[in-house]
């Protein structure tokens, strides 16, 4: 469903931040995005959503090239892909209920609908019961979760995550990961992109790691990766911080 | 319909959210609108006067004694043939006694006896269609033969005109720069407001929200805003001018006043409108730059 073919950006300021990318997602699967900050990983999904365009190389998202889309066919393509962000960017004037809703009003989906699938998507995320409490009321994990139910009320094809447990606990950040897992095994494509090394080698998926700029590994299952210390001594350094 | 409710529902929210900053910009447009209303009323004013004295000036053909009747004749035509010429009309030394005797009132008893020996000579009175035509008519007439001599408000003529095309201009021009500055206000406010709530904008464009509705209630609330602006205005001009025309009319009843008939309304229904227009131009030049997320 989703494609890069020799896919290179280069930022105006002639930074260059992906090069030769080639990648292949198919429907329904999992996917990790690791490597250090820097790398280019939030390049490459802003690709996806189309926030920036490739200098050269294409990207196809079901059998579009997203760089081709006209302007006003880009809410369109946004509409198909849930976004959930490191930072959550929720509105904290909104209720919980509010900020989900929002998802779909932004899309003109009628009332009825709305009164509908927002319990229904709090209730996915384990967030019935604070459905009217304002995002600063909620601990970083619970608004995470508002950010995630409000990126798949649309019953988005693929959900795209930039660094989603960035600001995160350890024992949250599982909670988010298993969120992530439950949410794909329902059907929808997931793309992870995220530094949390130990997760990433505890849980068994399609890993894609990105250095400098280029996709240096590619890989089912548990990896083992060489500069980190390994997925123990990470966790440890976390949990101390 | 729900995306109607939508956009009402946010421009009035942002409208009570950023209350004082709404209020000053109504108020700008409130003043700036009502000056613009009052200098148009001054404007159709002095064009009204303009008409009156123009409709007033006359030019006076004194003629020699001793004209026959044919001469009488060809003199009128060719008076009449002139550019500009709207009316000629013949004054004999009778009339002009007459006339005389009347804006003497009570002391017309000065003229007494003069019936028998009458010193008026006979006169053209002509009437030109604009007021920068009588030197004109003057001059050609006072060449013609048969005439003794011509008469009419130098220089008053010529400095009305002057006047009356220099506060046409002003008017003019007061009006493009009063509107410059109410869109310019406008749009300020519309950009801090769209300013302060540029995260919602942001979230908005990644939800798949298309430009048309995170632009509409910004645009809904500059019209808004244009709109409240100018019906106070419009009501200030109402009120403002019936009082200065009673003042105007009581002091000084033989000056032409337009009145609160349809032209005037007419105005009100356009600053209304204006203030719509700029509401709307105000807030579209300062959402274009932020869509671009």
């Amino acid at each position: 469903m989703l494609r890069f073919y020799g896919v290179c950006k280069e930022y105006p300021n002639g930074a260059k931040a992906l090069e030769d990318i080639n990648l292949h997602v198919r429907k329904g699967e999992f996917v990790f995005l690791v490597g250090p900050t820097g790398a280019g990983k939030t390049t490459l999904l802003k690709l996806i959503f189309r926030e920036e365009l490739p200098t050269r190389g294409q990207v196809i998202f079901n059998g579009r090239n997203i760089a081709r889309l006209r302007p006003r066919e880009v809410p369109y393509l946004r509409r198909r892909i849930g976004i959930v962000f490191q930072d959550f960017r929720l509105l904290p004037t909104k209720t919980v209920y509010e900020n989900v809703a929002f998802a779909l009003e932004v899309t003109g989906t009628s009332g009825r609908e709305i009164r509908r699938r927002v319990p229904e998507v709090l209730r996915l995320v384990g967030l019935e019961e604070k459905m009217h409490a304002f995002p600063a009321q909620l601990s970083g994990g619970e608004q995470q979760r508002v950010g995630i139910a409000r990126a798949i009320v649309n019953n988005p094809p693929l959900l795209v995550a930039d660094e989603p447990t960035g600001n995160l606990d350890p024992n949250t950040s599982w909670e988010i990961m298993d969120l992530f897992c439950r949410i794909n095994a329902a059907g929808t494509t997931v793309i992870v992109a995220t530094h949390a090394w130990d997760m990433v080698g505890a849980m068994d998926k399609r890993v894609v790691v990105l250095e400098g700029g280029r996709i240096t590994r590619d890989d089912y299952g548990r990896v083992a990766l060489p500069h980190t210390g390994g997925p123990a001594g990470r966790r440890q350094q976390e949990t101390g911080g | 319909m729900r995306a109607l409710k939508y956009y009402f529902r946010e421009a009035l929210l942002s409208i009570a959210r950023n209350s004082w900053l709404s209020l000053a910009a109504v108020g700008t447009v409130t003043v700036s609108l009502f000056i613009l209303g009052f200098s148009l009323l001054v404007v159709m004013n002095v064009n009204r006067l303009a008409d009156y004295l123009e409709s007033s000036v006359e030019v006076s053909i004194f003629l020699k004694d001793g004209l026959t009747g044919q001469q009488l004749q060809d003199l009128q035509n060719r008076i009449r043939a002139l550019p500009g010429v709207v009316e000629v009309q013949f004054i004999s030394k009778k009339q002009a006694l007459e006339e005389m005797k009347k804006n003497l009132g009570p002391n017309r008893g000065l003229l007494e006896g003069l019936e028998e020996d009458n010193p008026l000579p006979d006169a053209f009175r002509v009437r030109t269609q604009r007021a920068d035509q009588v030197a004109a008519v003057a001059k050609e007439a006072a060449s013609l033969p048969g005439v003794e001599d011509v008469r009419y408000g130098q220089g008053v003529v010529e400095r009305l005109v002057a006047v009356t095309r220099w506060v046409r201009l002003a008017g003019l021009a007061s009006m493009a720069l009063i509107g410059a500055a109410a869109v310019f206000l406008i749009s300020t406010t519309i950009r801090l407001s769209v300013f302060s709530r540029q995260r919602e904008i942001g979230i908005m464009k990644y939800l798949g929200a298309t430009n048309w509705f995170v632009r509409f209630p910004f645009l809904l609330e500059g019209m808004m805003l244009g709109l409240a602006g100018s019906a106070l205005a419009a009501l200030l001009v109402h009120a403002g001018y019936a009082a200065v025309v009673r003042s105007v009319t009581g002091a000084m009843p033989f000056i032409p006043v337009v009145g609160q008939d349809q032209a005037f309304f007419a105005l009100l229904g356009s600053l209304v409108a204006l203030g719509l227009l700029v509401g709307a131009a105000g807030s579209l030049i300062s959402i274009r730059r932020f869509l671009n997320v």
